[in-house]
C-alpha cells in the first residue's frame, strides 16, 4: 500500500514521522540524512529570524504590512525541499520560508514587503510567482502551468501555497475540480494555520479535515502533522514524484499552528487567548527539530548561537541593502503594464513628470 | 477568396493560426464535441485533438485561471466564456491576476492570452445573454479590449490579439455573426491593435461607434443622405487602448461628434470619448457631442429589447440635432 492508501482522509489518520520529543514513530528511520536535516535546521533559523526581523522593521516604520510565517516553517521548508529547480511554486502571501527554500533572495522578499515591485520579480530561472493577495484565487494558475506543461510534454510540477481559508473559496474549488479532471501536475498546499485573521478553522468548514475534500475531486489528499519536517517532506516528495510520472494531482493538508498574527495590522488579542496557544507552543517545528538533531549530537547550545549569529549577520546585511535601493522611478510605474506602453500610458506619464 | 460571415471567419482564423502555431490552444465550455454554441469553434476539435481544442468543466473563473497559468508557461490559451454575462465570475482573474502580472513582476512573468465572448443583445437570448460589459474591462489597466464589426475585421483582429504580447479580451458581437457576409481573405493577417478603421468619409459629423452599432450607423448615413448630411464614421475596434487620434483627427474637421454604444449610457466609453475630446479638440467643436446609448437599466428580456437596443431612427435623431447647432 502507498503512502495515499495507507492515510486516505476518509480513514481520518494523520501522517506523523517525528513526535514532538523528537523522536521517531517508527522503526523506519528518518527520510533524510543527519547532514540534510541539520542544513534544513539551519535554514529555519535563518528564516524565523528574518521572519522577526520583518516584523519587527514594520514595527519601526521601515516596511508596509507584513504577513509573519512564524510556526509554519516546517510546513514550507518540508514541501520546498522535495521540489526540483525547475518546479514552479504559486504562493500566497505568508511564504517568505518556501520562498528563501526555492532561490528567492532575502532581499526580494524584503523589497516587496517595502513597497517596492521589484520585490515580485523573481530571479531567471527560479519559478516563484509574486505573492497572491486575493485569497485562493491562485491554485487555478498553478494547475493551468501544470496542465501546460503536460501539453507541452514537459516533467515539472507546480505546488500552490494557501490557507485554511482559502478553502472555503470558489476558485479552490474549481482548481481542485480541473486538477481532477484533467490529472494535472500540481500539488495543493494548504497549510491549516487555524485561522483566516480571526476566523477559526471549524468556521471555514463543517468538513472534518481539509484533506478529505480531496475525495470528492477525485484527487489523492492526505493530512500529515505541519510542524513535522520529516512527515511533510515525505508526503509532498511522494505528491511530487507521482505528479512528475503522470499520476495526477494531490491536495496535503499541513496541521500546523500561526504563532504570529495574521499580518502586521492585526491583533490577535482579540481573538484568542493565551490559553488557547499553550498546547501549540511545545509543537513549534523548530523545538521538535532541535530535540531530534540534540538525539543524535549535532545540536547544542553552542550550534544554536553561532547559527544565530552566522544568521543575524546576514540578514543585516540584507536590511542595509535592501533599503539602500532607491525609489522607483516614474517610469517603472508605468512601463510593464504592457510590453509597449500605450499612447495614453506615455500622456499620463509625461503628464505627471511634468507635475512632480 | 470565400464570402464568410463573422463566425466562419474566426473559424477560419483560429484553425489557421492553430496550424501555423503549436502554442496556440482553445478551452471552455462545449468548444470541443459541439464545436461552441454559435459554432466558432466547429471542427477543430476533430482537426487538432482533444488536448488542443478542450471541453472544460462549467467553471468560467476556472477556465480563465487556467489559461493564465498556460500563458505564464508559454502557451497561447485562447479561452471562450460562453456568454458576456457568465463573464463576470472571471472579473476577478482579471483585474487582480491577468492584468497585472507583467506589472507586478516588472516584465519576468507575462501572460499573452485571448478570452473569447460573445457579447451585446439583439438577438433574443435569454436573460444574461445579451450584456454589454466593455466599459468596465476598458477600465481594467493591463488588457486590451478588441471588438471587431465585420468579418474580414474579426478575423484580423483576432490573429492580431492571438499574437499580442498582453491578454486581450475579445467581444464579438453576436448579433452581426451571420448578419454579414464579405470577402474574407485567406491566409494570415493582421489588423493592428489600437488603430480605428475609418468606415466612411464625411464632411459633417462624426460618428463613432464598435461592434454591432457599426452597421446600425451605416443604416443611420442611408437615411441621412437625403438630408444632405455627410457622416464621417468611425469604428474604434479596439477600445482599450483606444485610438485617440483618428478620433480628434476627425473632430478637428468636422466639428461635430455623435457617440453610439449599447452599453448603459453612465459611465460607458461615450462620456470618456467625450471626456478625450474636451481635453484634446474643445475649440474645434461647433455643437455639444450628443450620445446614443443604452439605459441605466438591465438588459430587458427579449419581448422589451427593441426598447433598449440603439437604432438608425436614434442615431438619425443625434445627428440631426447636433447638426442643428
Amino acid at each position: 500500500m502507498g503512502l495515499f492508501e495507507d492515510y486516505h482522509p476518509l480513514k481520518g489518520k494523520m501522517f506523523q514521522m517525528l513526535k514532538p520529543d523528537g523522536t521517531l514513530y517508527s522503526e523506519m528511520g528518518a527520510p533524510l540524512n543527519d547532514q540534510e536535516t541539520l542544513q534544513l535546521y539551519q535554514k529555519m533559523v535563518f528564516i524565523r529570524l528574518a521572519d522577526q526581523k520583518a516584523l519587527m522593521l514594520q514595527r519601526q516604520g521601515r516596511m508596509g504590512t507584513y504577513a509573519p510565517v512564524w510556526g509554519q516553517e516546517v510546513c514550507q521548508v518540508g514541501s520546498a525541499y522535495a521540489l526540483q529547480r525547475g518546479d514552479w511554486v504559486f504562493p500566497a502571501f505568508r511564504e517568505l520560508a518556501a520562498s528563501l527554500m526555492m532561490g528567492i533572495p532575502l532581499k526580494t522578499v524584503y523589497l516587496y514587503w517595502m513597497g517596492n515591485e521589484e520585490g515580485s520579480r523573481a530571479p531567471e530561472g527560479i519559478n516563484v510567482m509574486p505573492v497572491s493577495i486575493p485569497v485562493g484565487t491562485h491554485p487555478l494558475h498553478a494547475v493551468g502551468t501544470a496542465w501546460a506543461a503536460k501539453i507541452r510534454g514537459d516533467k515539472i510540477v507546480t505546488i500552490a501555497y494557501f490557507g485554511d481559508g482559502a478553502t472555503s473559496k470558489g476558485d479552490f474549488h474549481e482548481a481542485m475540480n480541473l486538477a481532477g479532471v484533467f490529472k494535472t501536475p500540481s500539488i495543493f498546499f494548504c497549510q491549516n494555520n487555524q485561522f483566516a485573521i480571526s476566523v477559526p478553522r471549524k468556521i471555514q468548514t463543517a468538513s472534518e479535515t481539509i484533506a478529505q475534500k480531496s475525495v470528492a475531486y477525485g484527487v489523492d489528499g492526505i493530512q500529515v502533522d505541519g510542524n513535522d519536517l520529516f512527515a511533510v517532506y515525505t508526503a509532498t516528495k511522494e505528491a511530487v514524484d507521482k505528479a512528475r510520472s503522470g499520476g495526477g494531482s494531490t491536495l496535503i493538508e499541513g496541521v500546523t499552528y500561526r504563532f504570529g498574527p495574521h499580518t502586521t495590522a492585526d491583533d490577535p488579542t482579540k481573538y484568542r487567548t493565551d490559553e488557547e496557544m499553550e498546547p501549540w507552543k511545545p509543537l513549534d517545528p523548530l523545538v521538535r527539530l532541535r530535540l531530534y538533531l540534540k538525539e543524535r549530537g549535532l545540536w547544542s547550545d553552542d550550534v544554536e548561537k553561532r547559527l544565530t549569529e552566522e544568521a543575524q549577520k546576514e540578514i543585516d546585511q540584507v536590511v542595509k541593502e535592501a533599503e539602500a535601493v532607491p525609489v522607483p522611478e516614474v517610469e517603472d510605474i508605468f512601463k510593464y503594464v504592457f510590453a509597449e506602453m500605450t499612447p495614453q500610458l506615455k500622456e499620463q506619464m509625461e503628464y505627471l513628470k511634468a507635475t512632480l | 477568396m470565400a464570402r464568410l460571415n463573422m463566425v466562419e471567419a474566426i473559424n477560419l482564423a483560429l484553425r489557421e493560426e492553430m496550424e501555423r502555431d503549436k502554442r496556440v490552444v482553445v478551452l471552455g465550455e462545449d468548444v470541443g464535441r459541439e464545436g461552441g454554441v454559435f459554432r466558432v469553434t466547429d471542427g477543430l476539435q476533430a482537426r487538432f485533438g482533444g488536448e488542443r481544442v478542450v471541453d472544460t468543466p462549467l467553471a468560467e473563473a476556472g477556465i480563465v485561471g487556467t489559461a493564465m497559468g498556460m500563458a505564464l508557461y508559454g502557451l497561447r490559451p485562447i479561452a471562450e466564456i460562453q456568454f458576456d454575462g457568465f463573464l463576470y465570475p472571471c472579473l476577478d482573474q482579471i483585474t487582480n491576476h491577468i492584468g497585472r502580472i507583467r506589472n507586478r513582476s516588472r516584465g519576468r512573468f507575462t501572460c499573452p492570452l485571448v478570452i473569447r465572448v460573445p457579447y451585446g443583445g439583439g438577438i433574443h437570448a435569454p436573460e444574461h445573454h445579451s450584456e454589454s460589459p466593455e466599459a468596465i474591462l476598458a477600465h481594467t489597466p493591463g488588457i486590451k479590449v478588441v471588438i471587431p464589426s465585420t468579418p474580414s475585421e474579426a478575423k484580423g483582429l483576432l490573429l492580431a490579439s492571438i499574437r499580442d504580447l498582453d491578454p486581450v479580451i475579445f467581444l464579438e458581437p453576436k448579433r452581426i455573426y451571420r448578419a454579414i457576409r464579405e470577402e474574407v481573405q485567406e491566409g494570415a493577417y493582421t489588423i493592428p491593435l489600437g488603430k480605428a478603421r475609418l468606415v466612411q468619409e464625411g464632411r459633417d459629423v462624426t460618428v463613432i461607434a464598435w461592434g454591432a452599432m457599426v452597421r446600425e450607423v451605416l443604416n443611420a448615413a442611408e437615411e441621412l443622405k437625403g438630408d444632405k448630411i455627410d457622416m464621417e464614421i468611425i469604428d474604434l475596434r479596439t477600445i482599450s487602448p483606444m485610438d485617440v487620434d483618428a478620433i480628434i483627427t476627425s473632430i478637428r474637421k468636422t466639428g461635430r461628434a455623435v457617440v453610439v454604444h449599447e452599453a448603459p449610457k453612465t459611465c460607458g466609453l461615450g462620456a470618456e470619448i467625450i471626456a478625450l475630446i474636451n481635453e484634446k479638440a474643445f475649440l474645434s467643436l461647433q455643437a455639444p457631442i450628443e450620445r446614443v446609448t443604452g439605459f441605466d437599466i438591465p438588459m430587458p428580456l427579449l419581448k422589451s429589447e427593441h426598447y433598449y437596443l440603439p437604432n438608425p431612427k436614434r442615431v438619425v435623431a443625434a445627428v440631426k440635432k447636433v447638426m442643428s447647432f
